[in-house]
């Protein structure tokens, strides 16, 4: 490994987890959607300072070549960061819908009250 | 004396119809005099809910479109708050005969939701090729459930009882097929008696049934999945009286 690469690692680590935290910092991120990417961020910074680390863990899982552990991680954090996101929008879509119900039996409400009250005097 | 259809309230929803929707609340509300009309207007971008309004319908407006089953939520919220007794669904498009009404109805001494099934012998309506596989599925698994001969399980004519109204106030599905197909599964296993009289169905206003193979095919498939995924939710149990008052 070239100082170059050592350096690429590291620095694009460096560079999500800033991003991660200044999105957080400025309330653009909420904790818990920040979870996954924190995690995946610090683990890149890890294995990029001590790239041994990445041996090590393939050896213990039995994968032959360590580069096709950080891609299967990756798609992994991936996978469940997309499966959350499919879920938190059901969800919006689910509040979303209840609200439009809930306006349109309001407003048909107003309607009906403000026509009795304009009956009366 | 009261009147037949005192407490019955037609759920109608709509989306761009501003060409039928009028006529047929008025054929409605004419023939049965008493009746309670709520349009809900699915976020048309035409003039539906004005033409409704004019004809004498109470008129309830989404903000934007969410289907026939958001639709019909709203239906159920406002049977349930205004203390109708029945909820039945027509289609604006002027589809469904309202001749059939009372017989649909007068069902509901002995049933908690009726279908108006569109094949039963009355009328002349008439699907082919898969569209027609997916309705023989349906069929045979809803009636199984149901414990009753469904022949018609796709067909949007239909009376909810209080019970039915009570349950579907609070949990009458959303998704696309969940209006017809799983609201059978959630009544079903929330023991309400399902039934199912014969009605007759005119041709539809604007354009024809599609005999398109593939989206035929489409819809067995979205079908086939409406109805497993209804299967492998939890049951969901009728509300108490007194929890919705």
């Amino acid at each position: 490994m070239t100082i170059a690469t050592y350096l690429l690692g590291v620095f694009s680590a460096l560079l999500t987890l800033g991003v991660v935290i200044e999105m957080l910092r400025r309330r653009r991120l909420r904790e818990r959607h920040a979870v996954w990417w924190l995690l995946a961020g610090s683990l890149a910074l890890l294995v990029g300072l001590f790239p041994d680390i990445l041996g090590w863990a393939a050896g213990l899982v039995g994968v032959a070549v360590p580069t096709n552990l950080i891609f299967f991680v990756s798609m992994a954090v991936l996978f469940l960061v997309s499966i959350q996101h499919s879920a938190e929008l059901t969800d919006l879509e689910t509040k979303t819908r209840v609200l439009a119900e809930t306006a349109a039996l309001q407003q048909l409400r107003i309607d009906e009250l403000e026509k009795s009250i304009r009956k009366e005097p | 004396m009261p009147r037949p259809f005192d407490g019955t309230l037609i759920v109608m929803p709509a989306l761009n119809e501003e060409e039928a929707v009028g006529n047929v609340v008025r054929e409605v509300l004419s023939a049965y005099p008493g009746i309670a009309c709520l349009v809900v207007d699915d976020g048309s971008m035409d003039a539906t809910g004005a033409e409704a309004a004019a004809a004498g319908a109470i008129v309830a407006t989404l903000p934007f479109n969410l289907g026939v089953g958001g639709a019909m939520r709203v239906g159920f919220k406002y049977a349930l708050e205004h203390g109708y007794r029945n909820v039945v669904q027509v289609d604006s498009d002027g589809q469904h005969d309202p001749v059939g009404l009372p017989a649909l109805i007068e069902q509901l001494n002995s049933s908690d939701l009726v279908l108006g099934a569109r094949f039963a012998g009355t009328g002349d309506y008439e699907v082919r090729g898969p569209r027609k596989w997916a309705m023989l599925m349906l069929s045979g698994i809803l009636s199984r459930l149901a414990r009753t001969r469904l022949t018609d399980t796709t067909s949007g004519f239909r009376a909810s009882g209080p019970r039915a109204v009570r349950l579907f106030a609070a949990h009458y599905p959303a998704e696309y097929l969940g209006d017809t197909v799983e609201s059978l599964v959630i009544a079903s296993r929330a023991s309400l008696r399902v039934s199912q009289v014969a009605v007759a169905m005119r041709p539809r206003a604007g354009g024809r049934p599609s005999h398109n193979p593939f989206k035929a095919a489409i819809y067995l498939g979205r079908a086939v999945m409406a109805l497993f995924i209804a299967l492998l939710r939890p049951p969901v149990i009728l509300p108490s009286e007194a929890s919705t008052r």
